[in-house]
């Protein structure tokens, strides 16, 4: 017999098979061209636009909307990708309400503002679409340069180093590239194996010779990278997840949020994912959210995100909060967890009740829950030797320059980005640069 | 509430919101529509002379420029007088007549430039039991290739002649229709005046390529891979066809000639601006062939409610009431000082005043590191461009400086006195003030 929402314990298979279909499908549908016609008419081509000023890889935004408006949605894709090799994906995932998108003028004259990210998408589709790859590589430098890490920094540092003339190896300890984009995004941001396709297209520049399975500390040291390389650029995230230490926590159904995204996004059939009836997440930011949304489209019957301060300071935006409570999550704020109770599988989670220094208020509470997703932060797996560690993150000057010499780090791993695939992919586009300025300089 | 039917040069209308001569009174299926949605009056498409009828093209006969949103702002055409055979038109014209007596029926003719081919239609028309005609003068495409519309009326004396003509040989008043390409509308207005004609209508269309094909190089609208000029209408052309309007409504060589307004008439305030510059009604086209005729139920309301408040009671106190204010440049009060003003509540920091001005005027507006926007009093002229292109409506405004302040910009203290170029100092020709 078939399993139901209603079915106790962990169980796979809870919905209808069209419902994963629908569930899991586009988060927002892409624009046709009149949608984006219409949407690109709203912008008002700003001076000096603001929208420009809050994305960290600073598109022209007000010039690629235009191009769109005028029928060039391809020159569109051009500008874009002139700042931001990823901007298919950062189309897909970035919190527009919280960048660009808030800073729109028409967010101050309406509260609706020109919807960036969707246009923004429309170019890039329409350019990646036709198989074009917008760049050629300059002339061989001879330079070789080691990346460390295939995520947005490595990809974005690669390929903007490739095409400045420097061969890339690109290393990567799982079985694909991609990194959070290809097993750490929610599936419905970014569906259709966009993920792999974009990073093939991105790779298609030339000059990137790419290693998987090859992890920092085991199979590469960074003594040899230096050796072997003029320069190296550490992207390796945040292999590390931050430990719950209550009593229970080692119980069978307590995971990893990062785990429970990752596997779903490499299931080829979401019917065989096995998911509680009760669902407790543990933590506040956009891997919460993703993994709580996730559980709740599995067929999760209840799902409830936990965060210990309130929902202003949740890394989520509200905009991330509000599409959780729109999927049918349940948030509690000011709660810590005390302790997973239950035989060898979980069934219960305690938490306190907490103010706003986290001091307990003496009251607590328990929910059902046959699975807890940890979602409390992440931190650098093991810190490659001789390098200076800042907040247990790798330490940075200027454009990722890490204090030791020809070693440059950025994304995730660095202590100066906000954890966005933006972020990150400025941080490996600015790093290359400075590579490629110290390299050229050495004559 | 206000009146606001009207009586222009003996036509009787309920409202002075006319269907100009177009597709849309080609027909009495059209137009009996049209008069059930309210419209006041119709000029019935331009008949030509008995025989075989004018054919069109079988291609497309509109071409169009958009704004935002696909907005349509101009519309051009190469369609020709009505395709028709006349004996029908006459005989739907007599018919639709017969069943709305109360709604204007004016008739657009065009026939050769031959005494004899007014004279053979006149009474058809006449006996149709229309309230008058409009000769179209105007038409710029086609049938002013073959020596009529606006082949006759860029020329005065034809003009005057044809007018006469049709005076001499109708009971029915004659409205002639004006061609604007020409260099001074006033011309052919005066020559329809001396030609006895009751009163003026225009503007008839523009000659226009509405845009060019870039991938077969075709000007649209395209025949076969060719176009040809058409004539060009809709919102686009309204300020030129209020120009002339107020042109030939101050000429005191056209009398007081009466004005039926044409070009671009969207809305009612559209309609009261063509009004206020001396129109005695309006005629229309575009809007309703881009939105249905179902529009001048909004004309209507609109132009009643604003009336009401305006405590004007019918539509000839309305007419002609800005005429006294347009004037030449050269009696424009250069006394008069005013800056730009930047509502800081309603600005939404777009900064596009600060690109215009800063790009392309006086660099008269500071830009602050948190975008706060203000104008340079000392620098600005108060060109208005800040005002026009900024998106929020009275978020920029021009405020008047009071005389006995010292404008920054000069130094001078403003004089309360008006005083215009033609005594100004710098004026070579200048006459001196009493």
């Amino acid at each position: 017999m078939s399993n139901s929402q209603m079915t106790p314990g962990v169980a796979a298979g809870r919905l209808p098979a069209e419902a994963y279909r629908d569930n899991f499908t586009d988060l927002h549908a892409p624009f046709d061209a009149h949608e984006a016609a219409v949407a690109a008419d709203r912008c008002y081509f700003c001076h000096d636009a603001p929208c420009i000023t809050a994305c960290p890889t600073a598109i022209d935004i007000p010039l690629f909307i235009r191009q769109i408006a005028t029928g060039t949605p391809e020159a569109a894709a051009r500008t874009i990708f002139d700042q931001n090799i990823l901007g298919g994906m950062c189309a897909r995932v970035c919190p527009t309400e919280t960048l660009c998108e808030e800073a729109c003028v028409r967010e101050a004259a309406e509260g609706k503002p020109v919807e960036i990210g969707r246009l923004q998408r429309h170019a890039t589709d329409t350019l990646m679409g036709a198989g074009v790859h917008p760049f050629t590589r300059a002339p061989e430098t001879g330079r070789r340069v080691a990346v460390v890490g295939a995520g947005p920094a490595g990809l974005a540092c690669a390929h903007r180093l490739a095409m400045l003339g420097h061969g890339v190896t690109l290393y990567d300890g799982r079985p694909k590239p991609g990194g959070l984009n290809e097993y750490g995004i929610a599936s419905y941001k970014t569906p259709d194996g966009f993920a792999q396709a974009e990073v093939d297209w991105l790779l298609s520049i030339g000059g990137i010779e790419t290693v998987l399975g090859k992890r920092l500390g085991e199979d590469l040291s960074l003594g040899a990278l230096t050796d072997d390389f003029d320069a190296v650029f550490l992207a390796i995230g945040l292999g590390g997840v931050r430990a719950l230490t209550v009593p229970g926590a080692e119980k069978h159904g307590v995971l990893d949020a990062v785990n429970f995204i990752s596997e779903l996004r490499q299931s080829p059939d979401f019917a065989i994912l096995p998911v509680g009836r009760n669902v407790v997440v543990i933590g506040g930011g956009m891997t919460a959210v993703d993994a709580a949304v996730q559980a709740r489209l599995l067929g999760a019957e209840n799902v409830t995100i936990v965060y210990r301060r309130g929902r202003e300071a949740m890394n989520a935006s509200a905009w991330e909060q509000d599409l959780a409570a729109s999927k049918g999550v349940r948030i509690i704020t000011h709660a810590v967890p005390v302790a997973v109770h239950g035989k060898r599988y979980a069934q219960e989670i305690e938490f306190a009740y907490v103010s706003d220094t986290l001091e307990p208020t003496g009251e607590t509470f328990r929910l059902a829950a046959d699975q807890v997703l940890k979602a409390i932060g992440q931190q650098i797996d093991r810190s490659p030797e001789g390098l200076t560690l800042e907040g247990q993150r790798i330490a940075t000057s200027g454009p990722g320059r890490t204090g030791m010499k020809g070693v440059w780090a950025g994304g995730d791993c660095t202590g100066t980005g906000e954890d966005l695939t933006v972020t990150a992919v400025a941080q490996g586009r600015d790093a290359a640069m400075d590579i490629h300025e110290t390299l050229m300089a050495k004559g | 509430m206000a009146d606001l039917s009207t009586n222009f040069v003996g036509i009787k209308s309920p409202n002075p919101f006319w269907l100009a001569s177009a597709p849309p009174t080609d027909k009495a299926y059209n137009v009996v529509r049209a008069f059930k949605a309210g419209w006041g009056g119709v000029v019935w498409k331009t008949l030509g002379e008995e025989g075989p009828p004018v054919v069109n093209v079988n291609g497309p006969r509109y071409g169009a420029i958009w704004g935002a949103d696909r907005r349509l702002l101009g519309l051009n055409n190469i369609e020709l007088i009505t395709d028709r055979p006349l004996e029908v038109n006459l005989r739907e014209i007599k018919q639709v007549k017969r069943d709305w007596p109360d709604r204007a029926m004016v008739v657009s003719i065009m026939v050769p430039c031959e005494e004899a081919a007014w004279k053979a239609i006149l009474p058809h028309v006449e006996d149709t039991g229309a309230d008058g005609i409009e000769l179209n003068f105007g038409c710029p495409h086609g049938m002013s290739e073959r020596g009529m519309g606006s082949a006759v009326g860029q020329v005065p004396e034809y003009v005057e002649m044809v007018a006469r003509w049709c005076k001499q040989n109708t009971r029915m008043p004659v409205i002639v229709k004006l061609t604007p390409n020409i260099t001074d509308v006033r011309t052919s207005a005066r020559a329809a005046v001396r030609g006895g004609a009751d009163a003026v209508s225009l503007i008839n269309t523009i000659n226009s390529i509405t845009s060019v094909d870039l991938d077969s190089m075709s000007p649209e609208p395209s025949i076969d891979g060719k176009g040809s000029h058409g004539g060009y209408c809709g919102p686009a052309v309204k300020p030129i066809a209020l120009h002339m309007v107020a042109d030939i409504a101050r000429d005191p060589e056209c009398n007081g000639i009466p004005i039926s307004g044409i070009g671009g008439v969207t809305t009612w305030r559209d309609a009261a601006e063509f009004m206020a510059l001396g129109a005695g009604n309006v005629q229309v086209c575009t809007a309703a062939m881009t939105y249905g005729f179902k529009i001048v139920s909004e004309m209507k309301s609109g132009l009643s409610q604003w009336m009401d408040e305006k405590g004007y009671t019918s539509v000839a106190q309305v007419s002609g009431r800005a005429v006294p204010n347009v004037t030449d440049w050269q009696f424009l009060n250069l006394n008069y000082v005013a800056k730009a003003k930047i509502d800081q509540d309603l600005c939404i920091k777009c900064g596009r005043c600060f690109a215009a001005c800063e790009d392309t005027s006086h660099q008269a507006i500071a830009m602050s590191d948190d975008r706060t926007f203000t104008v340079i009093d000392e620098e600005c002229v108060a060109c208005n461009l800040c005002v026009n292109v900024c998106p929020v409506e009275d978020c920029i405004t021009l405020e008047a400086m009071a005389p006995g302040q010292t404008d920054p910009r000069t130094g001078k203290v403003v004089d309360k006195e008006y005083a215009n170029w033609t005594t100004h100092p710098n004026n070579p020709g200048a006459v001196a003030a009493e």
